[in-house]
């Protein structure tokens, strides 16, 4: 990274937590203004950006294009529903551990191998591993429900000892929002830290940064392992929403649309894959009302000319002030 | 025993379709460096065309050609509209555009053929008696088709002037433009050619199981996982590898069942890549 220019008008800083703060007071005022549809739509848009933004960690700053972040997506809805299924009654709490332990664990399996290898053989690798955990959580049917899922109900939003409620739309909307803040404002600390400055030389430039002295391959693992746990946590918040968890977020179709929100939005930039999940999203409602399921003909044609024309994503032009 | 023997027989048929498919893929990767995350899409459509003629013709050979040579044009088309403007990018970028590229493909398919699947007539009639079971000739003939192609495309690279042009560019690309070949169009015929591999292969593949729009992904992660193994752009390496990986998986489905099966292959793939990344068909390099 280079250095900023020092002479500025306003502090690069000082605006972007500005535009920060507005873009969350958007997002707590959004749910009740908007009708139904539109307040689920946003609450789905900050998980999936969470998602994204969790594979941003590989894709943009460590160089690493992961084409299996379905799994720990995945992995992390499945242990949510295991711990609402079996645990009376129901605890959010848990459902959150179990469900970060499960990719957790998931995503220490597929580092351990996976960050062997380099670029494509990277990504085929990880693509792979997914698959295997899709084979088991589909075949595996006393478990994992098969082909059906599992379906649950939603637990109580408890802080123990204050308050204790169902969840409505608005404040599991808050509630999301909260998580997603707070896990954006971590992944940014730890890409601002020597660890995240050390994934990005990685990227820039592996052999020499081997030759300095770093451990890469011990650095490599803790990205695919953060990583996983940021995905898995976007998992267990997708099944909450939807109460269920289902094979079908397992299968590579979901990490194929992390890495499109991702190259949509601009790698690198954590805030990016959000915009990304947004465009997708939105781009998806529009479009598959009058294409049905066909909506990702054009959509596949638009990702495909944005490679081509514009490979820094929406917000690529940005990516030098965000990451101050 | 018999068990085995039909399973030996049934991994050898599938692996031959399977390295035909790989062989396509080999040699775009080997040539250009484009890991074709497309190329089961290609192949899918590829067998749709197929489909399509045979229904009008009723000729199954009329069908494998059309179908070559539609998928061969837009093959050459995919790569001077999507790929040729990357060329010199991150080798990443194209895997990302070939995904592009297979989502197009496959809704298209959707919406020209709908979600059934496609019956494609065997076009070799009668069976023939192994142990318990009647074996169709047309596997086996479909195999012996397929070992005929793959050998067509050696010979073609190894004696053919145009195959030397190829080899030519693989092995450098700039003395290779210095000495007159023109790269960029050997890159456009390449790929031209790897797509045609591919449909030839899915209207082979056709009368397995019928065609449908879905069946393209997961031609192309078992033909990663046979090119990977076989080692990156070697052409003897993957075909050896598709025999061996689909033997695996025959005899794994006699324990276990075969959605089971597919899970060997992975496994095969992860310790190649651990313990022999540059493949297991391949002399160990120096």
């Amino acid at each position: 990274m280079t250095a900023m220019p020092a002479a500025r008008p306003t502090p690069p800083a000082t605006a972007y937590w500005i535009g920060f703060a507005v873009v969350v007071v958007l997002l707590i005022v959004a749910p009740l203004v908007l009708p139904p549809f539109w307040q689920r739509f946003a609450t789905e848009i900050l998980v999936w950006g969470l998602l994204a933004m969790s594979s941003d960690i590989l894709i943009g700053y460590t160089g690493m294009v992961s084409f299996g972040h379905s799994a720990f997506f995945g992995l992390g809805m499945y242990g949510a529903a295991t711990a609402l299924l079996t645990v009376k009654p129901p605890s959010l709490g848990l459902a959150l551990l179990y469900g970060l332990v499960a990719a957790g664990a998931a995503a220490v399996f597929v580092a351990y191998f996976a960050t062997r290898l380099r670029d494509i053989y990277f990504a085929i690798s990880t693509l792979v591993f997914s698959q295997i955990f899709y084979v088991i959580i589909f075949t595996w049917t006393e478990v994992t429900g098969g082909e059906n899922g599992l379906t649950f109900s939603q637990p109580r939003l408890t802080i123990p000892g204050i308050w204790s409620d169902r969840f409505t739309p608005v404040t599991f909307h808050w509630f999301v929002l909260a998580v997603v803040v707070l896990s954006y404002l971590l992944v940014r600390r730890i890409t601002q830290s020597p660890f995240g400055m050390v994934l990005q030389s990685i990227r820039e430039n592996e052999p020499r940064t081997r030759a300095i002295g770093y451990h890469v391959e011990r650095y490599k693992i803790v990205a695919v392992m953060l990583s996983g746990l940021f995905a898995g946590l976007s998992g267990v918040l997708y099944a909450l929403q939807n109460k269920f968890a289902a094979p079908d977020f397992v299968f590579f179709v979901v990490s194929g649309e992390v890495v499109i929100f991702n190259v949509m939005g601009g790698m690198g930039t954590l805030v990016g894959p959000f915009a990304g999940a947004a465009f997708f999203l939105l781009l998806r409602e529009g479009l598959s009302r009058f294409l049905t399921e066909y909506y990702l003909i054009p959509l596949g044609i638009i990702f495909i000319i944005m490679i081509i024309f514009l490979p820094q994503g929406l917000l690529g032009f940005l990516r030098r002030r965000l990451n101050t | 025993m018999d068990q085995i023997i039909i399973q030996t027989l049934h991994g050898l048929v599938n692996g031959m379709v399977l390295a035909m498919v790989a062989s396509g893929l080999t040699l775009i990767f080997g040539i250009m460096d484009i890991v074709n995350f497309a190329h089961g899409d290609l192949m899918m459509l590829g067998a749709f065309v197929g489909a399509s003629v045979l229904g009008v013709t009723g000729n199954y050979w009329l069908a494998l050609v059309v179908a070559a040579i539609v998928i061969a044009v837009l093959g050459a088309l995919l790569q001077v509209t999507t790929l040729r403007p990357l060329i010199g990018r991150d080798p990443l970028t194209t895997i990302l555009a070939t995904f592009g590229v297979s989502l197009v493909i496959q809704k298209y398919a959707l919406w020209q053929w709908g979600p059934s699947v496609r019956r494609i007539s065997e076009p070799v009639p009668g069976e023939f008696t192994l142990f318990h079971l009647q074996y169709p000739w047309y596997r086996v003939a479909t195999a012996v088709l397929a070992g005929l192609i793959i050998g067509g495309l050696w010979l073609f690279l190894k004696y053919g002037k145009y195959g030397i042009w190829i080899r030519a560019t693989t092995q450098d690309r700039v003395m290779a433009q210095a000495m007159g070949i023109p790269v960029p169009l050997v890159y456009t015929a390449v790929f031209a050619i790897g797509s045609a591999m591919a449909a030839a292969s899915g209207v082979l593949f056709g009368p397995f199981a019928g065609v449908t729009q879905t069946m393209g992904f997961d031609f192309t992660l078992r033909a990663f996982i046979v090119v990977v193994v076989g080692g990156m752009g070697n052409l003897g390496g993957s075909i050896l590898a598709s025999i061996f990986v689909s033997l695996l998986e025959s005899y794994a489905s006699i324990v276990v069942s075969p959605a089971q099966a597919v899970i060997v292959s992975f496994v095969v793939l992860v310790l190649t890549m651990l313990f022999r990344p540059t493949g297991l068909f391949v002399p160990t390099p120096k």
